[in-house]
């Protein structure tokens, strides 16, 4: 039966709660989105006692629908001061959903200094104190809990970053090969670190095959579902071959890859930090090109990537962070970009806003540009052991560029802009300007469309359509991430009409009910609405809804082009 | 007149990476993937001066070509 699991920290208590009616028909981002409006008063402190971290699997997850084992993050972020939900990979989310468990809502701080692990089981949970993993990075955490809880056990984790507070700092969650998957925007491992809890372990025993009204329904519909996953040449070949990095090469041809702090959209090194070299690197050197993040997924955009000597480096090495370093921040090594990826997974930190917070600190003159083994050096030394130093580090883009009294700071809502120029691709502009999350290219990838021909065409260079198009990704991509399928599914999803089809399926045929395209759409709508009901109350009106300035002021080439959509017509985004 | 051909990923097996090309006056985008036998069904975007195109386009002298199959990330 569906429960709602609740940790309380302030007094270390826990309880187990039927799911109210209004919650019943909620997953994933909805879920969390919904709890945190709730139940978090929108001005708090993120890091005091009133913010609340929901984890909730999807509504698919911990079925046999193919790429539903995602789930969702929610909390308020001390990066943006809005609401937040990150969606990761994983293990934990599959074994949280045969637990029965919609949400796990963690509340409360506690008083003194001692840290904690939560241990979930069927019956609930237990809070022990900790003193074991403090400290160590995820890697080894992870490991800790193989040894002494069971291979089989869920792991939701913080590195250093987190039980430090940065608001850089990510929550770690342990794939199928005992690697590490990431809530990685935002801050949310610093709310985590706040409730002084180091890890949360779940024991997936006393799991049960999750109840489907329809079976032979579901079946079927997950069979087509799945078959337009493998058919559509995005999401069937070119992801399973090249991973996400792949797009530097587009975007370096399409004048969009932002290089040397946002100064210009090609890279003139592209190639070599290319997802066609890091292929041809990985198969040179005994890795793996195609490899899953987590369980029943068939799109396997991940890899294994290896060092010269074969040796193990780093695994979902993806675009945005091989953008961030090697062309935002110079690095021109993609080995070295994969030691400090496995580095940034270690120590628990998004790998968007701290590799575009070092291009800041590269201009700012405290790193040569491209000094990876300087970056190296600051991850080991100053975040992990939270020097000074360290600490302006960990605050994040916004915070390093204040702090030099910098005016290019690629930022939104006081979060990194990730791997798209928005000058030369306006839709995705419009997306980081109005996303209630702050710059991000997954609220709304208007680059499918902008860019790769996927869901029609709207060209990039022109502001017309953009606001259509990112509000109709914007609410599309709030469903989708609430029934915990995978992001990537919305390439299929563009193109072959049978593969939402076939998730409107599969949710019918799960919970016996008859939701309809409009219905999901709604889901989609309700979403957004929520968030920014929150944002409007947690102080970040419609004046937040901007890029920043420099984006105005300076063109960039190839196109020489500025950011110059009207702010009204950005601010239509909201008439819905 | 002399254009630059780059491709991508599947793309460049067999082929090359990057290469100067001489074509007739008049060549369209479509008359070089011919030439390189690329099916236009396999295209998923093509890029003359980082700017998208369609095959039918006809080139001018100097242009870069840029030519990638379906693919995607995020």
């Amino acid at each position: 039966m569906d429960k709602i699991l609740r940790v309380n920290m302030t007094n270390l208590t826990v309880k187990v709660e039927p799911v109210p009616a209004d919650w019943a028909g909620l997953g994933g981002r909805a879920l969390t989105s919904t709890i945190v409006a709730a139940e978090v008063p929108p001005t708090c402190h993120p890091l005091g006692p009133n913010n609340k971290l929901v984890f909730a699997p999807g509504l698919l997850s911990g079925t046999a629908a193919s790429n539903a084992n995602r789930f969702s993050c929610g909390s308020k972020s001390p990066l943006t001061g809005g609401i937040k939900e990150c969606s990761a990979g994983g293990t934990s989310s599959r074994i949280i959903a045969r637990l029965g468990y919609k949400a796990i809502v963690v509340e409360g701080k506690p008083a003194g200094d001692t840290w904690y692990t939560v241990v979930v089981d069927k019956d609930g949970a237990t809070i022990k104190p900790e003193t074991e993993v403090l400290r160590l990075g995820t890697f080894a955490t992870v490991q800790h809990v193989n040894e002494h809880y069971g291979e089989d056990f869920g792991v939701i984790t913080l590195g250093p970053a987190g039980e430090n507070l940065m608001a850089i700092a990510n929550i770690s969650v342990k794939d199928p090969e005992s690697k590490i998957r990431s809530f990685g925007r935002g801050g949310l491992g610093a709310v985590m670190g706040s409730k002084k809890i180091k890890m949360i372990v779940i024991n997936p025993e006393g799991g049960v095959a999750l109840p489907l009204a329809d079976p032979a329904k579901f079946k079927a519909a997950n069979q087509a579902f799945t078959k337009t996953l493998l058919d559509h040449p995005v999401s069937g070949q070119g992801l399973k071959k090249y991973g996400t990095a792949v797009l530097v090469n587009v975007l370096n041809e399409a004048g969009g890859l932002p290089t040397k702090n946002f100064t210009s959209g090609q890279c003139a090194h592209h190639d070599a930090i290319s997802g066609e070299t890091m292929y041809d690197n990985i198969v040179a050197r005994g890795g793996e090109p195609s490899h899953n993040c987590s369980p029943s997924c068939q799109i396997q955009c991940s890899q294994i990537y290896n060092d010269k000597d074969g040796n193990y480096v780093t695994s979902g090495f993806e675009y945005e962070t091989i953008w961030a370093l090697g062309a935002d921040g110079m690095v021109e090594d993609l080995d070295v970009i994969a030691e400090i990826d496995n580095v940034f997974d270690d120590i628990g930190v998004d790998s968007i806003e701290t590799p575009v917070m070092f291009a800041v600190a590269m201009e700012a003159g405290l790193i040569p540009w491209g000094d990876g083994k300087r970056i190296l050096e600051l991850l080991r030394n100053d975040i992990t052991n939270a020097t000074p130093l360290g600490r302006m580090l960990g605050g994040g883009t916004g915070h390093v560029g204040r702090a030099f009294g910098m005016t290019r700071i690629p930022v939104v809502k006081n979060q990194a802009i990730p791997a798209y120029d928005p000058r030369p691709i306006k839709g995705i502009g419009v997306t980081y300007a109005t996303t209630t999350m702050g710059a991000d290219h997954t609220a709304g990838y208007a680059i499918a469309t902008n860019i790769l021909n996927v869901g029609g065409k709207v060209d990039p260079l022109s502001n017309d359509g953009q606001v259509e198009l990112s509000r109709n990704l914007q609410i599309a991509t709030a469903a989708i991430d609430s029934t915990g399928l995978c992001l990537f599914i919305a390439f299929p999803a563009l193109d072959i009409p049978a593969c939402l089809g076939g998730v409107i399926d599969m949710l019918n045929a799960r919970y016996g009910i008859n939701l309809t395209g409009d219905d999901v759409i709604g889901l989609g709508k309700q979403v957004l609405k929520i968030e920014h009901a929150f944002n409007l109350a947690a102080g970040l009106g419609p004046e937040t809804d901007r890029l920043p300035e420099f984006f105005e002021l300076e063109s960039i080439a190839p196109h020489n082009v500025k950011w110059d959509m009207d702010q009204k017509e950005l601010a239509s985004f909201w008439n819905f | 007149m002399k254009i630059t051909v780059k491709l991508f990923a599947t793309f460049r097996q067999g082929r090359f990476k990057i290469a100067e090309q001489d074509v007739p006056e008049g060549t369209t985008i479509a008359d070089v993937l011919d030439t390189l036998a690329i099916e236009v069904a396999d295209v998923g975007m093509l890029f003359v001066n980082g700017r998208h195109a369609e095959p039918e386009q006809r080139l001018a002298g100097g242009v870069v070509l840029a030519i990638f199959p379906l693919v995607g990330g995020g």
